[in-house]
């Protein structure tokens, strides 16, 4: 029987998908900005960063809402819930990709530390989690989900590697490296941060799915 | 610890199979909702706990029911002494036409368990247990008739105090009430459950999320699932059940 309902989650749907495209391509673009010192790109991003906290409260207050006229229960109360985490964690991965473009033009009038290899290996891997992590919540894909978590490792192997490098082939062996190396050090944290809110987003599509607590219990994902 | 045990219960009225194979423990203090859709036998079950059933035609009743260990289903068990240990409060409420202290006073002397003075004592108690004491302590001699829907169903509940019972049910409480006196019942529902064993049928799934600790969903006279309220309600773990409290089903 289709209800009402239906028709408004599948709304809702539509708008954290929304949500998770922008993020997606704020992450690309932020580090897009950084190889191709590209000014007015990181300003964008910045500047776009209303329309996304606008889009926050959207879904928040739709969310709420539909709690309220609804009083959702089973799966519809966790797809609801799942979906106003989901867009927390999605407009803080916008705010990160802002925290990114800020870095970046700090860097772009300066002269280049070295050849970008390893952090766009690294925003690479950071969005291709977040388009798992949305279309596993899009799709209830439990599968997907758990592709997330495990590739948040792979992510953390990145950033050490280039922290590594940061301090011993630049910073140990040049102080005068050392503001530009702690821009791009930023950089790496907050590219990792992104991978750690994917992997919370994937656990809570777990829940939604599966009604099974996951966080803070990775036994439970073998 | 549990205060009812259902085994293997079935219940015929005539050929029509109202009760199918149920099975259930009923925790001692706690209060426990039955939920469904209309004729599923939620509140045919309620009424074998104090074996409401027996007065209904050409019913046949199999498996046990027992209450503190006592299978009711016995033959020569003394069913008024049962009534009196497993009220029922109903979806109207049905105060005698009598003064508010006489439909208080009147379980306690008709059972001997008070007279004189006592009497007094159980009538303020029973009517503080459902907080209706303050209201209605100067106006003991008025008609019970007049009271709002609200406190007649207060002091329908007030009557199983006085006489002791110890396990409360309840058929639709708040069904004829308006949201403010249901929220009333589910408060004191709440209060009372500290000593009482209360079973509550209700329609209305959102008060049986908010009053219950265990809740059983059934359907088509069959138990279908029966867990604690917060696990069926948020991760129900039969189909039928989640197609039913999401309201694509029932």
């Amino acid at each position: 029987m289709e209800r009402h309902l239906d028709q408004e989650l599948q709304e809702l749907n539509k708008d954290i998908l929304k949500m998770g495209t922008y993020a997606e391509e704020a992450i690309y673009k932020s580090i897009e900005a950084l190889k191709t010192r590209d000014k007015e790109l990181a300003k964008n991003i910045i500047d776009n960063d209303v329309n996304v906290d606008k889009l926050e409260l959207e879904i928040d207050e739709k969310c709420i809402d539909l709690i309220a006229r609804y009083q959702p229960m089973a799966k519809d109360l966790r797809f609801i819930t799942t979906g106003m985490k989901l867009n927390a964690e999605l407009e803080r991965i916008v705010d990160i990709a802002v925290d990114i473009s800020q870095r970046v033009l700090e860097l772009v009038d300066k002269p280049v530390l070295k050849p970008l290899v390893d952090i766009p290996k690294l925003t690479a891997v950071a969005q291709n989690m977040v388009k798992m992590a949305v279309d596993s919540f899009i799709k209830g894909d439990i599968e997907l989900a758990k592709k997330v978590i495990l590739s948040d490792p792979e992510a953390d192997r990145l950033r050490n590697l280039i922290q590594k490098e940061l301090v011993e082939d630049c910073m140990m062996k040049d102080a005068s490296t050392a503001p530009r190396a702690v821009q791009l050090l930023l950089i790496t944290r907050f590219l990792e941060r992104i991978c750690d809110h994917t992997t919370n987003i994937a656990e809570d599509v777990i829940y939604m799915v599966q009604a099974e607590v996951v966080k803070h219990h990775p036994e439970k994902l073998k | 610890m549990s205060k009812i045990d259902i085994k293997d219960l079935n219940l015929f009225y005539g050929n029509f199979h109202a009760l199918i194979d149920v099975n259930m423990s009923i925790k001692e203090k706690y209060i426990t909702a039955l939920i469904g859709s209309s004729g599923c036998g939620k509140s045919t079950l309620l009424r074998c706990i104090n074996r409401m059933n027996d007065l209904i035609e050409d019913v046949k009743i199999t498996g046990s029911c027992m209450v503190d260990s006592q299978n009711i289903y016995v033959e020569g068990l003394d069913l008024v002494k049962l009534r009196k240990k497993v009220g029922m409060v109903f979806q109207r409420p049905n105060p005698f036409p009598l003064s508010i202290y006489e439909n208080i006073a009147f379980g306690p002397r008709i059972h001997h368990i008070a007279k004189g003075s006592e009497l007094d004592s159980i009538v303020e108690e029973s009517l503080k247990s459902v907080l209706l004491w303050g209201e209605l302590k100067d106006r003991l001699h008025r008609n019970a008739l007049d009271l709002s829907l609200e406190q007649k169903q207060r002091l329908c509940i007030a009557r199983l105090i006085a006489v002791r019972s110890e396990i409360l049910l309840m058929d639709e409480p708040c069904s004829a009430l308006d949201p403010i006196a249901t929220l009333k019942i589910e408060e004191l529902m709440q209060k009372l459950k500290d000593d009482y064993t209360i079973i509550i049928v209700t329609h209305n799934m959102q008060q049986a999320a908010r009053v219950s600790s265990e809740t059983g969903f059934m359907l088509l006279g069959q138990l279908i699932e029966f867990g604690k309220t917060e696990q069926i309600f948020t991760a129900p773990k039969n189909e039928r059940t989640e197609d039913y409290i999401t309201g694509r089903y029932g």
